[in-house]
């Protein structure tokens, strides 16, 4: 019983010794996401539009049903998307959009911190979305 | 020259000076610790759990005490309308002053020596001397659980009562153990004046000449006794693992659950008050006192700090026990120790 007792002790002192501590220090100091981690969506742009082609399979294959299209053409005869918005509000960081873009025109950034004070500020439309 | 003794009816005025200094610098002292006990209790435990406790206010966090002690100050101070009003106010007063009451006969230094108008005086540090000092100490121990029984009483909770009842329970079945552990020292030094034990705890063990540099400290001779003080008093304080009054998980947070503002954070400083007191007790009665290697004061607060260091410890790895539990190790295991201790003592002494 009395072995039990020191070994418990010693694991306690152990953790006590400088160098121990697993504490991140959130806002001064942050970690380093994963390459696959799921945080705001980002638009590809090209040198002159965004590389999405309004084809509607995000926002069918959207769980939450967060993702707005409506598609239109170009001078040059391109389809492209008129509006594009997500409501992140409503949005489950799925990634079932970025899987389902057959242009790959929809990925998924390392931004995490999304509060905001209005219920505006987290529409994000086309120009929020096409910012690197 | 040999020191004059302070005297009430020779120098009533500079008597009741040196008393005054003596009050004051002990208890600002130990309000100090106390509220740097909790800001030490939360590192240690923090780092202990690999955490970092509290770090933001001020320099590493060590304002955090006085800003602790601040937001409770401005907080509301509410009195539940079904709660006896009286008692519930009374209740936490009646647990912070026995705590602090105890420190008054604990010696913390050897005798300090001033001149005065050409005379040469000799101050103890200690603020009374009673030659019944350590029942005095058992004495206000007891007096403590009125307290929380009055608040588990008062708050008209049963969360509150039912810790109320706990502890009342737990303390009067450990007091018994921690009072029959203290006899053994009792029968050793033959005095219960905290000064006089600590001053046969410098003679050199055991009496023999041959190993002068170890201290007749009574934990070498008493190490049963030790033992059983340190887990008696901390069941006593109630401090984990025996902290069934306050179990979190249980009872919210036992007798004080009812209690907020100022109130609540005298119930505070009242357990970290008596782990001060339990502390000093233990250094006076086992291990010497103010003797050691450095200057009085100095080896007793290292000691006592080394003790509270040891219960924060125990607080961060063990868990709570169960309410048998508790009574099975109060009632049929140390108290039956304390006794065969105190036989055993008696048979030794009678033999040498």
């Amino acid at each position: 019983m009395f072995k039990e007792f020191a070994k418990g002790l010693s694991i306690t002192l152990k953790h006590l010794l400088p160098g121990n501590c697993t504490t991140v220090q959130y806002p001064k100091q942050k970690l380093e996401m994963p390459p696959r981690f799921r945080g705001l969506h980002r638009l590809i742009p090209t040198p002159d539009r965004e590389k999405c082609v309004a084809c509607y399979l995000c926002p069918t294959v959207c769980p939450a049903k967060c993702i707005t299209v409506v598609a239109a053409e170009n001078e040059a005869g391109e389809k492209y998307p008129a509006v594009f918005e997500i409501d992140i509000l409503r949005c489950i960081f799925c990634g079932y959009c970025v899987e389902a873009c057959p242009m790959e025109a929809i990925e998924m950034t390392d931004a995490y911190e999304l509060a905001n004070f209005s219920r505006d500020d987290f529409h994000f439309d086309k120009q929020r979305l096409l910012k690197p | 020259m040999t020191p004059e003794v302070l005297t009430l009816s020779e120098t009533p005025w500079l008597y009741t000076g040196v008393m005054l200094v003596k009050i004051i610098v002990a208890f600002v002292a130990t309000l100090l610790i106390v509220a740097y006990a909790t800001y030490a209790e939360r590192k240690i435990i923090g780092r202990m759990q690999t955490r970092m406790g509290p770090n933001m206010t001020g320099p590493k966090g060590l304002l955090q005490p006085i800003a602790d002690g601040l937001k409770l100050f401005f907080k509301e101070d509410i009195i539940p309308s079904q709660a006896h009003w009286f008692a519930f106010i009374l209740a936490p007063m009646m647990i912070l002053a026995p705590a602090f009451i105890s420190i008054s006969v604990i010696p913390f230094g050897g005798d300090l020596q001033f001149s005065y108008d050409g005379i040469l005086y000799a101050v103890p540090m200690q603020i009374t001397d009673l030659n019944i000092g350590v029942l005095f100490i058992v004495a206000m121990a007891g007096l403590g659980v009125y307290g929380i029984v009055l608040a588990g009483l008062a708050s008209n909770s049963k969360y509150a009562l039912l810790g109320g009842i706990r502890s009342t329970a737990q303390m009067v079945s450990y007091e018994l153990a921690v009072g029959l552990s203290i006899v053994a020292i009792f029968m050793l030094s033959e005095t219960l004046s905290l000064r006089g034990i600590v001053a046969a705890q410098q003679l050199p063990l055991w009496g023999l000449e041959s190993v002068s540099f170890i201290p007749n400290w009574y934990i070498f001779c008493q190490p049963l006794a030790f033992g059983l003080f340190v887990i008696g008093s901390m069941a006593e304080i109630n401090r984990t693992p025996f902290d069934l009054p306050e179990a979190e998980t249980e009872l919210v947070s036992g007798f004080c659950t009812e209690y907020s503002a100022m109130k609540y954070a005298l119930f505070f400083m009242a357990e970290y008050a008596n782990m001060i007191t339990v502390s000093a007790i233990a250094t006076t009665l086992f291990l010497g006192g103010w003797g050691g290697p450095f200057y009085g004061w100095i080896n007793f607060l290292i000691k006592v700090f080394a003790f509270m260091f040891f219960f924060i410890w125990i607080r961060a790895t063990f868990p709570r026990l169960r309410y048998d539990q508790l009574m099975f190790l109060g009632w049929k295991i140390m108290l039956p120790l304390a006794l065969v201790n105190i036989v055993i003592t008696g048979i030794a002494i009678l033999l040498w």
